[in-house]
């Protein structure tokens, strides 16, 4: 028997046999993504802050006319509670709850999601009618390469939650669907983590 | 709707105008020809590809052996041909820019926007169409052989990469055809590249190409750095694996974080030309220093990438063929390592002239000349390693010797470059164009082409022709010396670099020698596709199908050549380093196990291939402005990605009979035959089995 412990993050567990021991690899070929993606979204976040001065702005509608810091909040609060549900749904699965609570909790998670991005797209229309369009400023462009890339992850996250709960349906609960929802809860915690830079160095950024 | 609006919508701005033909023909001139030649020669080549493969009946084999192959091995060696292919053109363009220069004084043949066009490509080709598959092809067949595994950790991903390399090679060719290549040089500075200065489909073409291999080759590290730390063997420890692992690991610890600026670079530029945002525009707040350091940030560790898997086929070959351990193994590994990590401390040194502080620039100059501490360090292990060994000149030892010599020279300039005030002086002159080939050439090419040289004999069974292969090795080292030496010169003399002419005729004579050396590339290029012809030819007489031609130390060397489909028929014990080595000495090598057991080894699938023709109609898609198109190719994409998941058993089994019969018979040919001594090593006596050869010497190690 292996330790217990094989990758790093959340493990299934030696109870669950071949789906343990297969995602030795697999989870730490996700991290490794991971580290690879954390690096774009590094080089976005630093573009923003380059282009975030009177030069970048160049004349354009500035943070304090674009943001509504109203609902970014509520957006944020969204997010983090689907971090919480993704989690349930990851202790459900480790501790072989069945299938019926894993589809609760990625069906919360779901509509969190959804919940967000509906929120996120409202804001984006309305920066589109006061004319903060990337077209404007460099700083602009800068926006809108970065929060709308973090919004098209958490878009293909939600796909990916879609397609994981029809596998669940179709196959059961095989090892190859464990490793990939243990997978996609990586991928869904890394979407918060880089929500909360957003969250900070943008939108909490704009107050200074 | 009217037609010219159906042409409109199903074409995008594709024309007739967009042939190369036209112009040509319209108007004669040489600089025309030498681009509706090349033109020419993509669609015979092509046609000869073709017809020869039918000629074979080889479309079934071809398919099913090898495009849908998820197979390491068979992924290595398509990685390697096609930067074979590539690379013929990359050094005819050179050979072509070398004429023009030659006879540049006043003038010349070709115009300069075919001149730009020229070094456009040629630049970037020779760096993400040749060096990188060459590495990653030669990595793909060797480590998973050198680290006792059955594949990769991510067959599939695998074979993807593959099919995006080839889709941002097809593109570069394609641009031949269709349309004209960038003129913005291989690093794509706007806003010369952007949409204001530049609006045709060139730029579009660099960074489709550049941008779908990047994505290719983010998800090779990915799944070497993975392979490395997974899949190694029993006994195995990081600190038993072969040199050339460890640089594999240290190569695709860079892709993994300096191909992400590649991809955010070129992403952006696109964004900046086809959405109308302004990242590096000079107008509305765009600032086009972001792209270069961007662009520096993948470029810088990028060179990088390209030469430690070079030193690391160096430090094989030069133990095998002094048959020594190599020695300071461990300062090989610190060495290597420190140059990766200093690799992403020094990009700013490619453009010191514009406009930081002199304090920032003297804190990348240190930075910079740091990077030769360890680079010294490795360069004296392995001349300590060649003294008192059992040295044999075959051809990677040529190559080697001509590494130490030339690649210590290109490394003292880089010094020099580094020192910002000489910078300012040589900068955008040819010192700079004769430093970069001084190290790509004798340390990335000579490294590869060495490694081609003493790999060959275990993908295909048979050695390569020794005799064309020491004549290759020499034109290559003579033909590099001729051509980039006088460049240093013409460099100090003030001779701009990408200029197509020039009005001084001091130039001239220089120009002439560099032409001469170019001849000799361009020979040495002609001398490896006979020396591979004459190699096929006398298979018969080359072939050493017993596995250890070289009397190798790594467990590549541990199984028969071509290797089994499963490479190993059970995963080998390791207990030393150069582990292969010690087991001949202890008599533990060749012998049968206890019992076979079943391997389970993953299927076929034509994922890839369905990505790789979907990815290359998406490029085409956006550089002719196809939306139609461009929406089909990523639909595609995206559902036979999905449609994927949905295949649940991806593997197949090979049972134990099967292996243990493949396995005997192996063994039988090792037993029957005779172990030569090293003197007959490139004699056709040599059939892959070596005598044992203990060190003998008081000043071997160990």
């Amino acid at each position: 028997m292996k330790h217990p412990t094989l990758h790093p993050g959340l493990n299934l567990g030696p109870h669950h046999g071949e789906a343990h021991e297969d995602a030795e690899t697999l989870a730490f070929g996700f991290w490794v993504f991971l580290m690879s993606d954390l690096i774009i979204f590094g080089l976005m976040f630093a573009t923003y802050v380059t282009m975030a001065n009177p030069m970048g702005l160049a004349g354009g509608p500035g943070p304090k006319d674009a943001y509504d810091l109203t609902s970014v909040f509520v957006q944020t609060m969204i997010l983090l509670a689907s971090s919480l549900t993704f989690g349930m749904a990851s202790l459900a699965m480790r501790f072989e709850r069945g299938r019926g609570p894993i589809t609760f909790w990625l069906s919360v998670t779901l509509l969190l999601g959804l919940a967000f991005l509906s929120l996120e797209v409202r804001d984006f229309a309305h920066m589109i009618e006061i004319g903060a369009v990337p077209s404007r400023s460099g700083f602009l462009s800068a926006f809108w390469g970065l929060v709308p890339l973090h919004a098209l992850h958490v878009a293909a996250g939600c796909l990916w939650i879609m397609i994981m709960m029809i596998q669940m349906r179709t196959f059961g609960m095989v090892p190859l669907v464990k490793t990939r929802i243990l997978r996609l809860g990586l991928f869904w915690h890394f979407l918060d983590l880089i929500w909360i830079g957003i969250f900070t160095i943008v939108y909490l950024g704009a107050l200074a | 709707m009217i037609p010219d609006q159906l042409t409109h919508w199903l074409l995008g701005r594709f024309g007739v105008s967009s042939l190369p033909i036209l112009p040509a023909i319209e108007n004669p001139t040489t600089s025309e020809l030498v681009a509706a030649g090349a033109a020419l020669a993509v669609i015979l080549g092509a046609i000869g590809g073709i017809a020869f493969i039918t000629w074979l009946g080889a479309w079934r084999t071809l398919w099913r052996d090898w495009l849908t192959s998820t197979d390491h091995k068979r992924i290595g060696i398509m990685y390697v041909v096609l930067a074979l292919v590539m690379m013929a053109r990359g050094v005819l363009e050179g050979a072509v820019m070398r004429t023009q220069q030659a006879f540049g004084l006043n003038g010349g043949f070709l115009t300069p926007e075919h001149f730009s066009e020229l070094f456009s490509t040629h630049g970037t080709i020779m760096i993400f169409f040749v060096a990188m598959p060459l590495i990653i092809g030669l990595a793909n067949y060797i480590v998973p052989l050198q680290i006792g595994a059955r594949d990769m950790s991510f067959p599939v991903m695998n074979q993807i990469s593959l099919g995006l390399t080839a889709t941002g090679a097809a593109l570069v060719m394609i641009s031949l055809l269709l349309g004209k290549f960038s003129t913005g040089g291989w690093t794509a500075y706007p806003p010369y590249t952007g949409y204001d200065f530049n609006p045709g489909p060139g730029p579009d073409y660099w960074i489709w190409s550049v941008a779908l291999a990047g994505l290719g080759t983010t998800m090779s590290g990915i799944n070497f750095a993975v392979t490395i730390f997974k899949e190694r063997a029993p006994g195995m420890t990081l600190f038993r694996m072969p040199l050339f692992t460890w640089t594999v690991l240290c190569a695709a610890i860079i892709m993994v974080f300096a191909l992400p600026p590649l991809t955010v670079a070129t992403l952006m530029l696109a964004a900046d030309r086809y959405l109308d945002f302004h990242f590096f525009t000079n107008d509305l707040g765009g600032n086009m220093m972001n792209y270069v350091n961007l662009f520096w940030l993948f470029g810088h560790p990028e060179v990088y990438l390209l030469v430690i898997p070079a030193y690391g086929v160096f430090s094989e070959s030069i133990a095998t063929f002094s048959g020594k351990r190599l020695y300071g193994y461990a300062s090989l590994v610190y060495a290597t390592m420190a140059i990766a990590v200093l690799s992403f401390t020094v990009w700013l040194h490619h453009f010191f002239t514009m406009g930081q502080s002199a304090n920032v620039n003297i804190v990348f100059g240190i930075a910079s000349m740091c990077i030769a501490v360890p680079t010294g360090v490795k360069i004296y292990d392995w001349m300590a390693t060649i003294f008192r060994g059992r040295i044999r000149m075959t051809v990677p030892m040529i190559y080697a010797l001509g590494f130490f010599y030339l690649f210590v020279i290109g490394g003292l300039t880089g010094v020099m470059l580094a020192n910002p005030t000489i910078s300012y002086q040589v900068h955008n002159t040819l010192f700079l164009v004769a430093h970069f080939h001084n190290v790509i050439i004798p340390g990335v090419v000579f490294g590869l082409l060495s490694g081609y040289h003493y790999w060959f004999p275990k993908a295909f069974g048979f050695r390569l022709h020794e005799g064309w292969g020491r004549l290759t090795a020499l034109l290559w080292i003579f033909g590099f010396s001729f051509t980039f030496f006088p460049l240093y010169a013409l460099g100090f003399m003030g001779m701009p670099r990408r200029s197509a002419s020039y009005t001084d005729p001091a130039f001239e004579p220089l120009m002439l020698v560099a032409f001469f050396g170019a001849a000799l590339i361009v020979s040495a290029l002609g001398s490896i596709v006979i020396q591979l012809w004459v190699s096929v030819r006398e298979r018969e007489s080359l072939a050493v199908p017993l596995g250890d031609p070289w009397n190798g130390r790594t467990l590549e060397w541990a199984t028969s050549s071509p290797p089994p489909h499963y490479n190993f028929a059970v995963l080998p014990q390791v207990e030393d380093r150069d582990d292969f080595a010690d087991a001949k000495a202890k008599g533990r090598a060749y012998m049968e196990p206890d019992a076979y057991e079943d391997i389970v080894m993953p299927n076929n699938t034509s994922l890839g291939m369905i990505i790789c023709v979907s990815s290359t109609l998406l490029g085409l898609a956006l550089v002719f402005y196809i939306w139609w198109l461009a929406i089909l190719a990523t639909g595609v994409i995206a559902v036979a990605f999905i449609a994927r998941t949905f295949v649940l058993s991806t593997t197949h089994v090979i049972p134990a009979d099967v292996i243990a019969a493949e396995h005997r018979a192996w063994l039988a040919g090792v037993h029957a035959a005779g172990p030569i001594t090293r003197d007959a090593e490139t004699r056709s006596a040599n059939h892959g089995l070596a005598s044992l050869e203990l060190p003998t010497l008081a000043g071997a190690e160990r």
